[in-house]
């Protein structure tokens, strides 16, 4: 069965998204003025930064991320530091990874919460001051029979 | 105590890329989530994650309420020591949680 | 909601998606959702899992005992039990489930006081009692006094209720494997309790899964630890007989 969006929400959809965008919602604006601090103002170029978070998530409370530099992670070039932003929960700030060249690689894993369908932003920081971006919209559906 | 489930590989080859694994058990409390009276619940997080190999610090995490309720984290170190690889963790009232392991690289 | 709501849902409710075949609702995961529970790493409910085990050495209660000082290793004597449970008591004259049962060592065997429901430290015994029947098949207690108990909870599956009017049946069994609004309808199997759910953000029990459901209905949820609940799961535990356990869960 199908139901509509208006018999959904008599059975408890759509509550739980409520929770985490109540307050002071984050906004491009402020995601874009997080941004602007993290980059101290020097243009990021498109690229060597991919993100990966599934397309349609069952549950914004925990929401796998990958986040990859394409980096040799050697002391005369490797990746100082990666942000990732947010537009929609209420602080745009989601993590920030300070990797060593000893490291490697430059992939890190983890779970984010998504109050809702919104736009997710990656930047890195090489040692060369350079900086890298990748941005993606992540879908966030909300389970059902969710307790009152 | 807090409970953490740490995935730290026993042996590895030189120059080897071994994967690290984190899991520790917190609320990661927001502190935007309203009570029935309307107050909000406190915030508690873990506020940041740190590695350290050979007393060395490879990796620095800092982390916010967008991190989902027990804190999971996957990383990469390349073995090329035999030495001790630890794992701290702060959180909000400002105590270090450590766990360690010894990793052998032959 | 109004007689008018009632009818359009009942008109809704009658989809295709007819299910010939049991289906953990695993099956019904998203890829990255069923990878966090397979991965012992990745799965929350292992850190539940971690603690029951701290827990299970631990003495409790008047008596000074832990549970291994009289069950030993718990990878040895729990093996299988949670996969009969709910399983008849006869002192208590009554079916308990695996939380019941932890609760009656405590209040029988170790002089301490039960644990509530969903407490941290009940959850986490309960977890690591479950853990210890993954992947082996449900086998309900054969106790012959165990099918009144499956047979309520039968009744209670087909009844409708609440202000929706809606029986489990007409959503487990006549419409799983549909979806209501985004979400996809499982079939109701018991088989990952107790679960981490990714909208609690923590571990749960089946009575509090069942709770949700009730209150999806608009029907007041029964109080905890009642005879219902276990009855349900019973019915439930029956509805699954030989499906593999897959304690600790995660659900969406
Ligand atoms: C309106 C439809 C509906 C009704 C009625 C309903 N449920 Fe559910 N139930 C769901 C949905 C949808 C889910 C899936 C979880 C989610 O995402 O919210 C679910 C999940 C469950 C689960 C968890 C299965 C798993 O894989 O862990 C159990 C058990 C369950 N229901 C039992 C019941 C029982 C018992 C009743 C009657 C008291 C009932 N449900 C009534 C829709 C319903
Ligand atoms: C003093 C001994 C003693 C202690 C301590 C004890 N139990 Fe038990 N347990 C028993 C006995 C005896 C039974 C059989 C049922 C009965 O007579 O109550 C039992 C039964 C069980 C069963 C059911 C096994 C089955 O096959 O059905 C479980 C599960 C269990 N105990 C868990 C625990 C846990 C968890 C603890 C610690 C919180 C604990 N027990 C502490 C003596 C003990």
């Amino acid at each position: 069965m199908t139901l509509t969006r208006r018999a959904a929400i008599a059975i408890g959809l759509g509550a739980p998204l409520v929770l985490l965008t109540r307050p002071a919602l984050a906004s491009p604006e402020t995601m874009n003025a997080a941004i602007a601090e993290f980059t101290d103002g020097r243009s990021v170029q498109e690229g060597r930064i991919t993100l990966d978070i599934p397309v349609l998530v069952e549950n914004g409370n925990s929401v796998p991320m990958t986040v990859e530099v394409d980096s040799p992670m050697t002391p005369e070039d490797h990746v100082t530091e990666i942000a990732v932003f947010n537009e929609r929960n209420p602080l745009p700030d989601v993590v920030r990874f300070r990797p060593s060249p000893a490291l490697g690689l430059a992939r890190f894993q983890t779970r984010i919460r998504l109050g809702d369908t919104q736009k997710i932003t990656a930047i890195a920081r090489l040692s060369d001051g350079t900086l890298w971006s990748a941005a993606m919209t992540v879908i966030v559906t909300a389970p059902a029979c969710i307790e009152s | 105590m807090t409970d953490a489930l740490v995935n730290i590989p026993e042996t590895a080859t030189p120059g080897e890329i071994i994967e690290i694994k984190l899991l520790i058990s917190h609320p990661m409390e927001t502190g935007f989530r309203p009570r029935s009276d309307g107050s909000l619940v406190p915030r508690d997080i873990i506020t940041s994650v740190r590695c350290l190999y050979g007393g060395e610090t490879v990796l620095e995490v800092d982390l916010n309420p967008a991190i989902s309720a027990n804190p999971f984290l996957v990383f990469h170190l390349r073995a090329d020591r035999s030495d001790e690889i630890a794992l701290e963790w702060t959180d909000w009232g400002g105590v270090v949680h450590r766990e360690a392991r010894q990793i052998t690289v032959a | 909601m109004k007689r008018g709501g009632v009818a359009a849902l009942a008109v809704l409710l009658t989809g295709p998606a007819q299910a010939d075949e049991r289906r953990s609702g695993f099956d019904y995961m998203g890829p990255e959702t069923q990878l966090m529970q397979t991965d012992d790493m990745a799965n929350p409910g292992m850190l539940a899992v971690q603690a029951g085990m701290r827990l299970w050495q631990e003495t409790a209660g008047d008596a000074e005992r832990s549970c291994e000082s009289c069950h030993g290793d718990a990878e040895k004597s729990m093996r299988g039990v949670a996969a009969r449970y709910p399983a008849y008591d006869a002192t208590a004259q009554s079916a308990v489930d695996v939380a019941g049962r932890v609760n009656l060592c405590r209040t029988r065997h170790q002089g301490a006081e039960p644990l509530p429901q969903e407490d941290a430290d009940l959850l986490a015994l309960v977890s690591l009692i479950g853990l210890q029947s993954r992947g082996l098949p449900v086998m309900p207690d054969p106790d012959p006094q165990m099918s009144q108990w499956r047979s309520r909870g039968a009744d209670l599956f087909d009844r409708r209720m609440g202000q929706l009017n809606l029986s489990c049946a007409q959503c487990h069994d006549d419409n799983a494997g549909g979806h209501l609004g985004s979400a996809p309808i499982p079939q109701a199997h018991p088989t990952g309790y107790p679960i981490y759910r990714l909208e609690w953000q923590e571990m749960g029990s089946l009575q509090r899964r069942l709770r949700g459901c009730l209150s999806g209905v608009r029907s007041d949820p029964w109080p905890y630890g009642s005879d219902a609940y276990v009855a349900i799961e019973a019915y439930l535990m029956q509805r699954a007989a030989g499906m593999p356990m897959e304690t600790p869960a995660v659900r969406p």
